[in-house]
């Protein structure tokens, strides 16, 4: 998109829908075991490691997101708390299911996360609310999965509505966010960082500039945003306006840095291992920026070995890396962090995480070839494409790099798992 | 919540199951076309015949004996779907008071009951305000022989 080009140009009404599944993980969880229903329920991460999901009764306990669970066990105990091991099989074809039905309502429709979709309305505004009213319970009924709606002219006030939506019990679901003095009441009462898009880093360089609201955000001055902060945070400024900058599948992508790491189920001890391991994650976090039409010159892998063993020798590492040019092809990218793998591995350690860092992202499109590098080639481009266009169509790891192994070894601890209900016929519900 | 998925184990499409039956076929003779090929047509596709909607459609094993007067046996594969609205006379996949149970749905008038479709069963009368919800209306079976 060009610079000047200007956002909100044609006159024509477009309205944009967040539909946004509540709770989801543990709402995925309540369909098939009622029981689980009006009880405090959390979601562990991969191995059983940390909190991260929770039903309205557990946060209401005051159970915080990332709370890890070895250390918690016995409050939770105490608390009545139910505990599930993250069942992503479940909540893939829960998520598939939504998105379908989602589809009915509309052919244009964003999947931004495995519980959020964006989806455009044309018109009717008369008729808009009813509308999202049934999409909201059509998509119950279906599925048994509750959602919130947000409507509102731009993605980053859908964005706002949404959680309007969730957090006024009086609004049933549906929060309808078109007129001016209203958007701006709601925006007064907000934080920076509750805006889509900003973090908290930026958050505090705005708040040096004298903006504290994203009310304060939306009445700024769009030209000095573009100088100071630049075109991303210029066009958050006009979509808080009612301006729309984002269409579908455009998101605000201010991110300087990816990370791509995971804890192993049991310790890892050979290189060759940790190869793997390190592949894996780097061709995650390399599609990721791709995604995004970001690329990377500066990279990190860290590994380390288990704080809560004791016995064992401890070793905490990382080693930063520079390419000549930056890069988004995965081979490239692999292949640097393998180098700085070699330079930080010890033998005899026994390790529990690794991960790989991509640092000072920039547009791939900026990348300006030197006397000795060239940046990647079209064709390289081109293969990338094509890869991630057929792992997000048959699957991820349908397509990987020779290096990484298709799943990380080591099992996956997941003591609480509940059954895959909707994808094996093992598995199903029995009932009487 | 987005950035805490681990995408790697998540199937958001999982292969349907396919079984498809031919319906006419033929072998090709070099040089003449087959007087059949007019005729094909697509073979029998079991999803077509149990699932009218795939996004609201689940599936649940048959685990009692109050519904074999309907057909419904122990180990049975029952397809459930959820956006069809019980009638009186569905069979349904109701909740109460908790718990799942398979049974015919009547009404009349303001009286909801959930009949059992085996005389060594009762029915069971839904009391006003008790926790009562249809899950979802059972229109198929599927049986192993």
């Amino acid at each position: 998109m060009g610079r000047h080009l200007p956002c909100g140009a044609d006159a024509l009404t477009e309205y944009f829908a967040l539909v946004d599944c509540n709770n989801f993980y543990a709402s995925c969880e309540r369909v098939f075991q009622p029981k689980l229903r009006g009880q405090p329920v959390v979601i562990l991460s991969n191995n059983d490691g940390c909190v991260i999901a929770r039903s309205n009764e557990a946060k209401a306990l005051g159970i915080e997101m990332g709370a890890p669970w070895h250390q918690h066990k016995k409050q939770f105990e105490e608390l009545g708390v139910i505990v599930r091991s993250s069942n992503y099989t479940l909540y893939g074809d829960m998520s598939a299911r939504v998105m379908k039905t989602l589809r009915q309502f509309s052919p244009n429709l964003e999947v931004y996360s495995i519980d959020e979709a964006f989806l455009s309305f044309d018109g009717f505004d008369s008729r808009m609310e009813s509308q999202a009213r049934d999409l909201r319970a059509t998509v119950y009924q279906w599925t048994g999965i509750p959602v919130s709606v947000g409507i509102a002219p731009t993605k980053t006030l859908a964005k706002i509505a949404n959680r309007a939506a969730k957090k006024n019990p009086a609004s049933g679901g549906v929060y309808i966010l078109m007129d001016s003095t209203e958007q701006e009441d709601l925006l007064g009462q907000l934080k920076l960082e509750d805006v889509w898009g900003i973090a908290r880093r930026l958050s505090r360089r705005l708040n040096e500039v004298g903006i504290t609201t994203p009310l304060e955000l939306r009445q700024a001055d769009a030209h000095f945003i573009r100088e100071r902060f630049g075109v991303v945070i210029e066009r958050i400024v006009l979509e808080l306006r009612g301006q729309s900058c984002l269409e579908l599948d455009e998101v605000p992508s201010n991110r300087k840095s990816l990370v791509s790491s995971r804890s192993f189920g049991r310790s890892v001890t050979t290189l060759q291992e940790l190869r793997e391991a390190v592949s894996t994650y780097a061709s995650r976090a390399t599609e990721k920026m791709r995604r995004q039409n970001l690329a990377t010159a500066s990279l990190i892998v860290f590994v380390e070995t288990n704080p809560f063993r004791k016995q064992d020798k401890q070793y905490k590492a990382s080693q930063n890396i520079r390419l000549p040019l930056a890069s988004s092809d995965t081979g490239r990218i692999t292949a640097a962090s393998l180098t700085s793998l070699e330079a930080v591995w010890k033998p005899n350690h026994n390790y529990k995480k690794a991960g790989v860092m991509l640092l000072d992202l920039v547009p791939s499109t900026k990348v300006a070839s030197t006397l000795f590098d060239a940046p990647d080639s079209i064709s390289s481009q081109s293969r990338m494409k094509a890869i991630d266009a057929i792992n997000r169509h048959f699957g991820r790891d349908t397509v990987i790099l020779g290096s990484s192994r298709i799943k990380p070894k080591g099992t996956l601890r997941r003591e609480m798992l509940s059954p895959c209900y909707s994808t094996d016929w093992n598995k199903l519900a029995r009932v009487g | 919540m987005r950035t805490l998925i681990d995408p790697q184990i998540i199937p958001l499409t999982p292969s349907p199951i396919r079984a498809s039956v031919p319906m006419a076929t033929s072998s090709v003779a070099a040089g003449f076309p087959s007087p059949a090929d007019d005729y094909l047509e697509r073979p029998l596709d079991f999803n077509e015949l149990l699932i009218q909607n795939p996004a609201a459609t689940f599936a649940v094993r048959i685990a009692g004996e109050s519904m074999t007067g309907a057909g419904l046996f122990p180990n049975d594969i029952a397809v459930v779907n959820r956006s069809l609205p019980p009638k009186n006379g569905s069979i349904v996949m109701a909740l109460v008071d908790g718990e799942f149970t398979i049974k015919r749905y009547r009404v009349r008038g303001a009286t909801i009951w959930l009949q059992a479709e085996n005389p060594k069963y009762e029915d069971i009368l839904i009391k006003e305000g008790s926790a009562f919800e249809i899950w979802g209306v059972i229109c198929h079976a599927v049986r192993m022989l």
